[in-house]
Parts: structure tokens; sequence; C-alpha cells
């Protein structure tokens, strides 16, 4: 009897702190779903809490008023551009760290580890000069080859550690029927990595989604805006429309959202295996 | 053996070392080296000066102010956050229905891109209609609303609530993997023992915890202590800089007020202060490694 009322009274704290957690992690979301749905008159008084007549005017005008369709066209293009390149380059080496035999392997892992140390800010200047010699300002390439460089070290560490799990005797095997290594590597390693790269290619996806300093300083004029630099330069000089800016924030964050609720196990073992091994 | 491995191997990862090389490691000593100039090329001011720029800084009371504030908000969040992780991650771990649905959600804030989120602390903090004065109010712990962004000491308290908010998740979910790694026998063995649950976490849990908390703590400290995109657009510094960090700093002096030869210097400072942040806890990782 005792040990029954000790056992409910723990699970009533479990759920009652997880329901609490999911609330806190929900809550600016839902805030701003609500705010989006109310009317101007309703956003500058509290309460109500809900809208008393949900309205869709602050969506129309975030897509007729400004060019927000055009902003997330760029997010997805440089995102998916820059996991596209970002996974080709980084399965290469972490194939050949995980398995070739040479010097310096170990080297190359502790360069990538650090180049993900480093501040953006450290780098923006050079960078942004050798984008202006480039004529990269403004263009798709300005951006994807700088994140693509960036995300690196995370694809290369979650590569190295999916490869590092697939057996030496794979690889051996297939040299002796006479494949070169890059062939092994096409055949047969990347289609057996491929959970493991789709989880690299969540977070590179993110991460190039997500970038705020790069994008602010190599771009300059409105068509070239990601969905970051767009949301921070959202306001007038003096005053913030509350409702289209809650309803922009909800049409860029509503794919993650979705993202994050399929691919969850993907995500998850794609971040501690970046994080965590080695 | 093997030895004809060395081609393909470096025909696979030159790729990579260009893309490093060219745009990580050759822009950072380019920093280093403009450091050492004063310049301002809109003035067509360029000239070598040493380490003027570096003694300049040592005596500039906004760069040590940037650096406290950068110092304090990291300390304080990175522990916050800390705090909040083990206790999701503890959480999260045991089985129960709709545990998936529950990590995801809770994935959720780690998702969404910083600046997006910074928008949303600043409508629920806003000092006339936001949801946390609101909040506040109604169970009576405020009497009147708080202007938590234009107060020069809940700014930065408001900040460090963001990026909590933000990024316990991640620590969450390192913590949960450490947590998923530590062999059930050891619980019971240490069960059969009469071992009590406060015991059980001490002696088992937290020590096979400890490489995990400290990776943990080493990427959220380093991300902490380069916080840029948080900052510029929810406070942008203020109010009267005491929200200012050292990536913000560095930013305001290269592309507002154009000092690329000083702003590159508090750049490589700042650098080197995270340079020397991780060297100290991969020095710990190691000893915890060998003990």
């Amino acid at each position: 009897m005792d040990s029954r009322t000790r056992r409910v009274a723990r699970r009533s704290i479990f759920w009652a702190l997880l329901t609490g957690m999911a609330t806190f992690c929900l809550l600016p979301f839902l805030w701003q779903l609500l705010t989006s749905l109310k009317p101007t008159s309703e956003i500058s008084t509290l309460p109500p809490l809900l809208p008393t007549r949900p309205v869709f005017d602050h969506y129309l005008a975030v897509f007729q008023d400004r060019p927000f369709g055009r902003f997330i066209l760029n997010s997805v293009i440089v995102a998916s551009l820059t996991t596209v390149s970002c996974l080709s380059i980084g399965s290469l080496a972490a194939f050949a760290i995980a398995k070739l035999q040479f010097r310096g392997r170990n080297l190359l892992l502790f360069l990538a580890l650090s180049i993900s140390m480093f501040p953006p800010i450290a780098a923006v200047s050079p960078l942004y000069l050798i984008i202006r010699i480039l004529g990269w300002r403004d263009t798709y390439a300005g951006l994807v080859v700088p994140y693509t460089t960036f995300a690196l070290p995370l694809a290369i560490w979650i590569l190295w550690s999916v490869f590092r799990e697939i057996p030496d005797e794979l690889y051996l095997a297939a040299l002796v029927d006479g494949c070169t290594p890059f062939q092994v590597f096409v055949r047969i390693f990347l289609p057996l990595a491929a959970p493991g790269i789709g989880a690299a290619a969540i977070l590179v996806f993110i991460f190039a989604w997500n970038e705020f300093l790069y994008a602010l300083t190599f771009t300059s004029s409105e068509a070239m805006r990601t969905i970051p630099v767009a949301i921070a330069l959202f306001p007038g000089l003096h005053e913030v429309p509350w409702g289209e800016m809650a309803a922009a924030t909800i049409v860029v964050t509503t794919p993650l959202v979705l993202l994050v609720l399929f691919f969850q196990r993907r995500i998850v073992s794609g971040l501690t295996a970046g994080s965590v091994k080695g | 053996m093997r030895k004809d491995e060395i081609r393909p191997a470096l025909l696979m990862i030159l790729p990579a070392c260009l893309f490093i090389g060219a745009l990580a490691i050759f822009p950072i000593l380019h920093a280093f080296r403009i450091s050492l100039d004063r310049r301002m090329p809109v003035f067509g001011i360029s000239y070598f000066v040493g380490l003027d720029n570096y003694r300049f800084l040592l005596q500039d009371p906004r760069f040590w102010q940037s650096f406290l504030n950068t110092a304090y908000f990291s300390l304080l969040s990175v522990s916050l956050e800390l705090a909040l992780g083990l206790l999701l991650a503890i959480l999260l771990h045991g089985s129960f229905r709709g545990r998936g649905l529950f990590r995801a959600v809770v994935l959720i804030p780690w998702a969404i891109p910083t600046v997006v989120s910074a928008r949303m602390w600043e409508w629920i903090l806003n000092p006339d209609f936001g949801l946390l004065n609101y909040l506040l109010q109604q169970i009576g712990l405020l009497s009147s609303p708080l202007n938590w962004l234009g107060d020069r000491v809940l700014a930065m308290h408001a900040l460090i609530l963001a990026d909590v908010w933000k990024t316990s998740p991640f620590v969450a979910l390192i913590l949960l993997t450490g947590l998923q790694m530590i062999p059930e026998e050891l619980y019971e063995a240490a069960r059969v023992d009469g071992a009590g649950r406060w015991q059980i976490f001490r002696r088992i849990t937290f020590p096979l915890l400890l490489p995990f908390i400290l990776i943990a703590l080493l990427f959220r400290t380093l991300d902490a202590f380069r916080i840029f995109d948080l900052v510029y657009v929810l406070t942008g510094g203020g109010p009267a800089n005491t929200t200012e960090t050292l990536s913000l700093y560095a930013y305001k002096l290269l592309f507002q007020t154009l000092q690329f030869g000083y702003g590159s210097a508090v750049a490589v400072a700042t650098f080197l202060t995270v340079l020397l942040i991780s060297a100290a806890y991969i020095s710990l990782l190691r000893r915890q490694h060998h003990g």
C-alpha cells in the first residue's frame, strides 16, 4: 500500500515535470501561432489570450506585400546546394580517413574539429574580401561555398563514425575482387552508410537554413535575402508589425518543426554520433 | 602493406582540404595579418602598425565590457542549460508512452533558427503586450509590467532565458546518449546491494556520464562565447552596451564603423579566447579519459 502510493506519486511528478518541460519548449512557438491568427486590433491587448475569430490576413500580407516566397526559395536553394556539395566532399574525405591507410589521418580529424570551434566572426572580414574579389556578393555561390566549408567538419565527423562501423573485411574483399578504393566507396560503402548520410544531410541542411552572420554580410539586395536575414531585417524603423512578424516566423519554422517531428530518430543519432564519438 | 592507398586517399581528401584551407585557414591567418594594420578603407587609411591595435584593445573599456558580458552570458546560460538538459535527459530516458513524440517536441527549439527564436522571445518579452508580463501579473508575481529588453540588468537575463530555451535540448540529447550507454546490469547490481536512488546516481550515473557532460559543456561554452545572432536581433547590444558580446562588438567595428584593422584585432582576440577555452576543456577530457 505504502509503496503503491509512492509509485503513484512518483509517476505524477514525472508527468508533471515532463508536461512542464514540453510546454516550455512549445510555448513561444504556440504563442507566435496564436498571435499570427489574431486581427491587428486584438494583438495589442491582453486578454484575450486566444483569437476571438482567427484571421489569415497576416499570412496573406507576408506573401503579397513582402517577397517571403522569394526568401523561402533562396533558403531552400542555398540549404539544398550546401547539403549536396558538403556531403559529396565530406563523405569522400570521411571514407578516406576511416578506411584508407595513410599518415596524418588523425591530424585531419583534429583539423576538422578545430575548424568547427572557431568563431565565424574571426573569418568574416577576410571572407567578405574574397567573396567580393570573386564577384560572389549577392549570389548563391557566395553563401553555398562558405557554408560548405563550415559544415564540413560536422559532416566529416558523423560520416567518419558511420564508415568506421562498417567492417574492414568488406573493403578488403572488394579490393581483392579488383575494385579501386573509389569504386568500393561508391558501390559498397555509400549504400551501406545511407542512414548515416541521411542524418548528416538533415543536420547540414538545418545548419545552412539557420546561418545568419554570413548571410547578413555577403548579401545586400533584398532579392537575395535568406530567411534568417529577412526575419532580422523585418521591422520598419519605428514600429514592428507584430501580426505579420508572427505569421512570417510561423511560415518559416513550420517546415523545420515537421522535419524534426518526422526525422527525430535520425537527427538524434546524427547529432550524437557527430558530437560524442572519437 | 597497402602502400598504394596514399594516392587515392590524397585525391579523396583533396576537395575537403581545399575548401577548409582556402575558406577557413587562409581567412583566419589573413584576419590576423589585417589586425596588425591601421585600416579604414573608406578613408583610404591602411598602414602597418604592428601590435598597436592589441595595445589599444587592452585599454579599451568597451572591449573589456563586451568580454565580461560574454563571459557572464556564457557562464550563466551554460550552467542553466546543463541543469535543465540533465533533467530533460533523465525524464526522456525511461520508457513511457509517447516518448518519441516528447523527444521530437523537445527538439523543436533547437531546430528553429536563432534569429526566429529571438523574434519569438522579443514578442513574449514585449513590455506592453507581452505574454511574460501578463502571466507574471496574473499569478501575482508582478504588480506592474517590466521592460525586459530596455533594462540594464534585465536585458542580459532575457538573453540568457532565450538561449537556455533554444539550446537545453541539445545538451539533453548528448546526455541522453550517455545515459543509454550505461549498462542496465550496473544498476541491477547496485539495487541488489541495497543502494538508494541518490547513491546510484552519485556512484554510477554521474561518473559514467561525466565525459558526456564535459563534451556538452565544451560545445555549449564555445557556442555561447561566439554568440552573435541572438544578441543582434534581441537587444542589438543595448541598453547602453550592457548586452554587447565580443562577436557583436567585432561586427560593429568591422561593418558599421569600418575599422577593419581594429575590428580584426577584436575578432582575433575572440578566436584566441575560444581557443584557450577549448584547450582547457580538451585537457580536462584527456585527464578524464586516462584517469
